[in-house]
């Protein structure tokens, strides 16, 4: 059953004053409560979404215009800083942490009139593909709860599959909206890197991070995208934006090149998932798309390269949580070195002590060259032939994930396991390029995610692409 | 390569980690095959490559990479303060580093 208009539509009712804000926050909060069991929520924002659905209905009682997503309730991954509630990136290390700024991210979609209820549930500072690092619980797939929700955004996929609200935010880092969002059989939008600020968004690999919209439609996830998209002052990463991302039509398939990656559909790819993946390439084919097979090499290499590079850039990042000026520290350590020591051990769950011991040894004196300066000219070989092809070819596909949701503690004691299910999603971020991931069928119930990547900077071109495969899906 | 005792407690003093001795040896296992995992970049050519760090082109000549040299506040100092363990007028307090 459906939730929730468009939220083209819920933005217009609000703005004519047939709806209410207050109400639609109402109902948000509601829908969270009666769904706590799937433990997507780390925290609401009662108070503030209150205050601030009462001064947007207030507003268009008076006549002004709130903005394009007035009165639309969203949730943020909580590695988001928002007013009016902690922000904890599912750490202890952070724990109680009361953001003096907001990121810009959502400042922009404030501006618009959306407002924040809530704060997803996600693998600690993001480093996951299951949400099981979340220091404080683990999020279950809504549709089979003895499932993970996939991760590290796996709060902000469960919870728009629960439709607790139209949209969530998220960050795909290596994969970390698409993967959720395929195994909960919602669309994810992984943006160009740079088309959206960070600013305010808890750091964690900072040459791949992205901010990203997950939604029930491309249409919805394009109009979050149109409002957060630019360049900020505050973030020196950030790109020049396109005049609107917003998809009103869906592009012509016929005329339209569509690689097939070939190494998306080697070993380690269930044989369903890739049936259902290869029968939605048909309809593509059916709609006039030309099917071409085109392979890119270092695919192979990609999780290697990615997790020297991230955990070198991870370590880097988490060098500020040093128990000095903010989150957890000991309070019995003697001297600095205790304080630095204890703090961050007893700060940080497993997974980020990991990634940053990794990181710390390749970047090491005597290791750089070899690890981290290696891995970034390996991405440079990636990055040409994901050029090359999409020279030969308009948009790429594949399977977002080799699986569906796996059972929740099945992955747990392999750290490369798990890593591996990131395997079709990792390249993307290391070049740079937006993807999307687009549910495209069942396997044992289970969602099964398309996925297709653009050339860098095309996003409105993908978006209407994958508003027609959306159509042709359904 | 496998990795050595020393080498993990080397690691962690580095990133200012206080592992106990089960810790020690779990990341040392667990590190080992992921740095295992990882060396299959050794074999890879990349004669004539240069590295990438950063992917959308952006250089230090770009409009956004700088601003001008101008102060706003745009955050009080109790704001910025709040979520400090220890202040003391205005200040963060640290245990000694010098001495």
């Amino acid at each position: 059953m459906r939730e929730w208009e468009s939220i083209e539509k819920l933005a217009a009712g609000v703005r004519s004053g047939q709806l209410k804000a207050a109400d639609l926050v109402e109902k948000s909060l509601r829908l969270i409560e009666q769904h706590q069991e799937f433990r997507s929520i780390i925290a609401t924002v009662s108070d503030r979404s209150h205050r601030r659905a009462r001064k947007i209905d207030e507003m268009v009682s008076r006549g002004e215009d709130p903005g394009v997503l007035a009165g639309v309730p969203f949730i943020a991954k909580d590695n988001f800083l928002v007013f009016g509630a902690d922000t904890t990136a599912a750490s202890n290390i952070l724990k109680g942490f009361d953001a003096p700024f907001q990121s810009t991210a959502i400042e922009k979609l404030e501006e618009a009139g959306a407002i924040c209820v809530a704060k997803a549930n996600l693998d600690a500072f993001a480093h996951g593909s299951s949400t099981e690092n979340s220091d404080f619980y683990a999020t279950k797939n809504p549709y089979d709860a003895s499932k993970v929700p996939g991760g590290s955004s796996g709060g902000s996929a469960a919870s728009v599959a629960l439709q607790l609200a139209p949209f969530s935010l998220g960050t795909d880092t290596g994969g970390s909206i698409r993967l959720p969002a395929s195994f909960c059989g919602v669309v994810g939008l992984k943006p160009t890197y740079g088309l959206v600020s960070r600013s305010g968004v808890v750091a964690m690999a900072s040459s791949t991070d992205v901010i990203g919209p997950l939604a029930n439609s491309v249409e919805d996830a394009a109009l979050v995208l149109d409002v957060m998209a630019g360049q900020d002052v505050l973030d020196s990463t950030t790109i020049n934006r396109q005049e609107s991302y917003q998809v009103k039509k869906g592009s012509d398939l016929s005329g339209k090149k569509i690689g097939v990656v070939k190494e998306y559909f080697g070993e380690g790819l269930d044989p369903n998932v890739g049936e259902a993946v290869n029968s939605s390439i048909e309809k593509l084919k059916e709609a006039g798309a030309e099917i071409v097979e085109v392979s890119l090499p270092s695919l192979a290499l990609s999780l290697s390269v990615y997790y020297i590079v991230c955990s070198a850039e991870i370590s880097s990042n988490l060098a500020r949580y040093d128990g000095q000026r903010f989150g957890y520290f000991d309070k019995i350590a003697k001297n600095l070195d205790e304080s630095y020591e204890n703090s961050r051990a007893q700060g940080f769950g497993a997974e980020a002590k990991r990634r940053i011991m990794i990181g710390t040894y390749v970047l090491s004196s005597g290791y750089y060259e070899a690890y981290y300066k290696k891995a970034q000219t390996v991405r440079t070989k990636l990055i040409n032939e994901f050029e090359d092809a999409l020279k030969r070819v308009d948009f790429l596909v594949g399977p977002t994930a080799p699986i569906t949701a796996f059972e929740l503690g099945s992955k747990t004691t392999d750290p490369l396991a798990m890593y591996m299910v990131d395997m079709m999603t990792v390249g993307v971020n290391l070049v740079g390029v937006p993807a999307i991931s687009l549910p495209c069928g069942r396997v044992d119930n289970m969602p099964v995610g398309l996925q297709i990547i653009g050339g860098q900077r095309q996003d409105v071109e993908l978006l209407e692409l994958s508003k027609t495969v959306q159509e042709l899906l359904k | 390569m496998k990795l050595t005792r020393e080498e993990v407690l080397k690691l962690a003093r580095l990133c200012r980690l206080k592992l106990d001795d089960d810790e020690v040896e779990r990341y040392r296992q667990e590190l080992t095959g992921i740095l295992n995992y990882v060396e299959q970049l050794d074999a890879v050519d990349t004669n004539g490559v240069k590295p990438t760090y950063q992917v959308t082109g952006l250089t230090s000549q770009d409009e956004n990479a700088t601003r001008t040299d101008e102060t706003s506040q745009q955050v009080t100092q109790p704001e910025l303060l709040k979520n400090v363990p220890n202040t003391e007028g205005g200040h963060i307090k640290v245990k000694r580093m010098i001495g």
